[in-house]
């Protein structure tokens, strides 16, 4: 916001100074055109309200489970009988039966989770944990830019590439917290309604108010869309057929993850790509194998699945990530549900994970081994699995910067 | 901000002899410092943070009564006259009723479907499924009602002031339509008898309303939580008429020994849930670094165990259930309640968090970023807070130190904030004169720009400041959102409305300008915008010699969807993985943005011609944009 200040009131002297206003607003606005680099992408997927990592990445070899959980525990999958209990990953843990079609993930290596991970944070407020996850800086409210962003404005652009405004793209309403900052980004609902409906020549003259008058965030954001637009347009990602016989669910999510993979097939050099996905806060009622839970469960998996088999051979240039704020109580509440947690668990996706194992250490659900006597205890810093990411995947430098005041130690080693 | 200095100096020596007080009383701590804006500028300005924009006429009127006299005017919204819109909103059922009401008299569709397979062993027979369909339609019109009613009288309201703050409020205290089934029957009676006529009284008054009222009892999860099973209890739950009052409440559980009913008796035998009691610290009264601890969080809810909401066959509503309710002695925040006491535990936790400190700067400052500017002095919070703390919470005179305050009419305040997706819609229906919409278009339309009524899910709200609803999507909705009301496809909103528009449409294109820039944007756009506006051309690129680039290319698609869907379209079902009741199962008016894409094939768009054009133009503006 500072930042913003600045440069609109310098960039204001400039213009009534009388030099050209294309190249002054670009510039002193800072959102001279990213390139993409190297081909890699970034796909971060954040569960907002709290998912219940416990019935996500069942521990169903872990005792305690099933004394903390007596009415919405997953059985274990040595008793299931048609699909209602988890499904095996390595003996220990199991995916929630909603996650099935996430299995062949497994099988074929592409599929690494991670248990016990989350923030280093005690906060138990969903805006907060949010908040402290898409900065990546732990009970500091001063951030005032998203870890996405900053990668995006610290890393190195590929001078060889060709500039493109969709090098980050959040496919939500509004710009998300993780991607709030300097460098330019673009957020939409779809590839198909990313257009100016004009039948006749209003989108040239709508263009003409926002690239003239004071470079303010009004004006900088207009021109961006205007440039994104035509940009879009030029790829021609209106007659998308997704391949490998990939069937996306017809839900929001679903449709939004195939935007995602529209926008990485069009070419126009999509590096970071953003989506989310509410209704994980059950409080009451979640449900066991079947219910609430698992109906969002479903939908998650189905849709990453179908991005999966829709990118085919190019997952081996993608990771996928997936995030949510806290993981919830170990024991289950009095509404059938649970309340507010600590640690819980992530998915990292991609032809470049160390798969069929789950990563992280187990803390142990017994009584003495629960995080202040009630949630999964921490023992990976989410920040980690960030940075080995940034750094091994998308080639970042400069890890302290890009995480102010965390010295990550060892990596987790999801990827290779 | 040193660049702007002498700019600012010579705006200010410019209009030296604006600023015009009248005889209104003012408060003392705002007669230091002088008005920055001209006496224009602030009629234009406190039309356009103080209403959902200004009707053709209200400049006018405002200018001849004086901007203090008319917001003193606002600040008593009871000395307005305002059948009309009491009259159209009183139209609806859902206005009508009470939540109880409507809760008693309506089927819950997710309770029927379970009573009825319950009755025929799972199967349903046909006048089962003419029930359940009939039950779903009367849901269906009454979460339309909400919508309708909802943004009908923003619309309307000659209460214009009670209106923002009523919407300041449903933000502040946010539910989210999508929570549950039971939700919907409990939103009309949220705004109309908990938020409405308490936005301008006192905030504990406010607080109180909303602690009691299902909707927010409902939302964060209140009305199920009980004193932990260690806990002592005003009440044995074991007791026979307890057990009875059990089952009154829940009416859908006729036998004792289902399973419904066992889990029912679960849920009152133990949990707390902590949901309200940390929202209500955190989001609804000291803020989140207001000082509080989570022992504070535990024992606020430990408070408010045993308010909940009364069954239907109960009269509905709120209900204090004493066998709900943990008797324990409690500390919060330096005040200790003693053991053995019921609701007044609940009402003096309300009557702590309402006088606290961090409290009265808190709402200073939520206040005072919606009304002043994304980021407020801390001078005039300050000030608000005094005023809080002063007048034990009087809103409206908190609201009258902010909104009559230098800082609200200095310059620097003059369009600082962006409009949200529904100040867009809302002020350019009421610049066009346009009528409520009885049909709930309007309120997907809003919900298309990312803001659906009610449809906030976390108990955050919606974001105050402009960064947040300024994303590339977000102004690409609004611009077609201006080319799609142009167009005459927003229902209810001729274009064509607005004062002298016969003359105008034959009139040269200056005039025409004029008007739309009177009627829209408050008569005051920059001279380069007034030159694209007549023009359609880029006046710095050619004065520096550059060629345009904005022109499009040739394969520029004509298509354009219509606001109105077609007269065959099904409203959209919900998504099939979503269950009814279950979070994230939002009414169709609240999915947003569907009406866009789907139409997107089959109805082109003509081109915008003449008035249209500069009206399309106007919409799309940037000005229009801010507030």
């Amino acid at each position: 916001m500072q930042r913003r200040i600045f440069v609109r009131n310098s960039a204001f002297a400039l213009v009534t100074m009388g030099l050209s206003p294309t190249f002054l607003r670009r510039t002193a606005l800072g959102m001279e055109l990213p390139r993409a680099a190297k081909g890699k992408v970034l796909i971060c997927l954040f569960q907002r309200g709290a998912a219940d990592a416990l019935n996500v990445v069942v521990p169903h070899g872990d005792r305690s489970y099933y004394a903390l959980r007596p009415a919405i525990a997953i059985a274990p999958p040595v008793r299931s009988a048609g699909g209602a209990g988890a499904i095996d990953l390595d003996g220990f843990f199991g995916l929630h039966p909603a996650l099935a079609p996430l299995k062949p993930l497994w099988d074929r290596g592409l599929l690494a989770p991670i248990h016990a991970v989350g923030s280093p944070s005690a906060t138990r407020s969903h805006f907060d944990a949010q908040d402290y996850m898409e900065s990546a800086t732990p009970d500091n409210k001063g951030t005032s830019d998203g870890w996405l962003n900053r990668y995006l404005a610290t890393s190195r652009t590929c001078e060889a590439c060709t500039p493109t405004p969709f090098r980050a793209v959040a496919m939500t309403p509004q710009t998300p917290r993780v991607l709030q900052g300097s460098a330019p980004t673009v957020a939409m609902n779809s590839v198909a309604e990313f257009t100016v409906r004009s039948g006749g020549t209003q989108a040239a003259e709508l263009e003409a108010l926002y690239r003239t008058g004071s470079a303010d965030l009004i004006h900088g954001t207009g021109t961006e869309m205007f440039e994104a637009v035509r940009m879009l347009r030029a790829a021609n990602p209106q007659r998308y057929q997704p391949e490998h016989g990939a069937e996306y669910p017809a839900s929001q999510f679903g449709q939004r993850l195939l935007s995602i993979a529209q926008l990485i097939k069009a070419g126009v050099g999509l590096e970071v790509a953003f989506a989310d996905m509410g209704g994980w806060d059950t409080h009451v009622n979640q449900g066991g194998a079947t219910g609430q839970l698992a109906q969002r469960l479903s939908d998650f998996g189905a849709s990453i699945a179908a991005l999966t088999t829709d990118l085919g051979d190019r997952m081996q240039d993608v990771v996928i990530l997936t995030m949510s704020e806290f993981g919830r109580m170990a024991r289950q509440n009095g509404n059938g549900g649970t309340d507010h947690g600590h640690a819980g668990a992530m998915f990292v996706i991609g032809g470049s994970v160390k798969g069929q194992k789950v990563h992280g250490r187990w803390p142990g659900l017994a009584p003495e081994q629960l995080y202040e006597g009630r949630d999964l205890a921490l023992t990976t810093d989410f920040r980690a699995v960030f940075a080995e990411v940034a750094s091994k995947h998308l080639g970042a430098i400069g890890i302290e910067a890009l995480f102010p005041g965390f010295a990550p130690g060892s990596l987790p080693g999801v990827l290779g | 901000m040193r660049r702007f200095a002498p700019l600012v100096a010579l705006v200010i020596a410019g209009c030296s002899n604006a600023p015009h007080r009248t005889s209104s009383p003012m408060p003392a701590n705002t007669a230091a410092a002088p008005r920055t804006q001209t006496a224009d500028q602030q009629g234009v300005h406190a039309l356009s943070r103080l209403t959902f924009g200004a009707r053709p006429g209200d400049l006018e009127r405002l200018r001849a009564m004086g901007v203090d006299r008319w917001i003193d005017e606002q600040l008593h919204p009871e000395r307005i006259d305002d059948t009309k819109a009491e009259a159209w909103a009183g139209q609806f059922e859902v206005v009508q009723r009470t939540a109880a009401q409507l809760e008693g008299e309506y089927q819950n569709p997710g309770a029927l479907v379970n009573q009825l397979a319950a009755r025929n062993n799972g199967g349903l027979t046909r006048e089962d499924s003419a029930q359940l369909r009939q039950a779903r339609q009367n849901l269906r019109r009454i979460a339309e009602e909400v919508q309708v009613s909802h943004v009908g009288r923003a619309l309307l309201s000659e209460r214009q002031l009670q209106e923002v703050m009523t919407d300041f409020w449903l933000n502040h205290f946010t539910v989210f339509a999508g929570k549950g089934i039971r939700e919907q029957f409990y939103l009309a009676d949220y705004e109309n008898r908990v938020i409405r006529p308490n936005a301008l009284g006192r905030f504990r008054d406010v607080l109180g309303a909303v602690a009691k009222s299902p909707a927010m009892l409902f939302y964060l999860d209140n009305w199920e939580s009980a004193a932990d099973s260690a806990r002592p209890r005003l009440v044995n739950v074991n007791a026979p008429a307890v057990r009875r009052a059990v089952q009154q409440r829940f009416p859908e559980v006729a036998n004792p020994k289902s399973p419904a009913a066992q889990q029912l008796q679960r849920r009152v035998r133990a949990g707390l849930n902590e949901n309200y009691g940390r929202e209500l610290l955190e989001l609804h009264t000291l803020g989140v670094d207001g000082g509080y601890t989570q022992q504070d969080v535990i024992n606020a809810a430990r408070a408010l165990t045993g308010w909940t909401i009364a069954g239907p066959r109960q009269g509905g509503g709120f209900q204090f259930a004493a066998y709900m309710h943990d008797a324990g002695e409690k500390t919060l925040l330096g005040h200790t309640m003693r053991a053995g006491r019921g609701i007044e535990d609940g009402e003096e936790l309300l009557d702590i968090v309402a006088r606290h400190p961090s409290t009265a700067r808190f709402i200073a400052f939520k206040l005072a970023r919606r009304f002043v500017s994304d980021t407020p002095s801390a001078a005039l919070v300050e000030r608000a807070a005094a005023t809080f703390t002063r007048t034990d919470g009087d809103i409206r005179e908190v609201l009258r130190t902010i909104i009559t305050s230098p800082e609200f009419f200095a310059r620097e305040s003059y369009r600082a904030k962006v409009k949200t997706p529904f100040e867009v819609v809302l002020s350019a229906l009421r610049a066009l004169n346009a009528q409520p919409d009885k049909t709930p278009r309007t309120a997907q339309l809003i919900a298309g720009l990312g803001q659906p009524v009610f449809g906030h899910q976390t108990p955050d709200g919606w974001p105050e400041t402009g960064e947040k609803w300024m994303g590339t999507g977000a102004i690409l909705n609004r611009i077609n959102f201006g080319l799609v009301l142009a167009s005459g496809r927003v229902p209810g909103a001729n274009p064509m409305t607005f004062p002298g528009v016969d003359m105008l449409r034959q009139a040269p294109r200056d005039q025409q300008v004029d008007a739309v820039v009177g009627a829209f944007l408050g008569g005051d756009v920059s001279s380069v915008t007034r030159s694209v506006l007549l023009t359609g051309k880029n006046p710095l690129l050619d004065a520096a010699g550059g060629a345009p680039t904005a022109t499009p290319p040739a394969d520029e698609p004509m298509m354009m969807p219509p606001a109105t869907p077609p007269a065959n379209a099904q409203p959209a079902a919900p998504p099939a993985n979503v269950m009814p009741g279950a979070p994230g199962a939002l009414p169709p008016a609240m999915r947003p943005a569907q009406q866009f894409a789907q139409a997107r094939a089959n109805a082109p768009l003509p081109p915008l011609r003449g008035l249209a054009q500069v009206l399309g133009l106007a919409l799309g503006s940037p000005e229009f944009q801010r507030r």
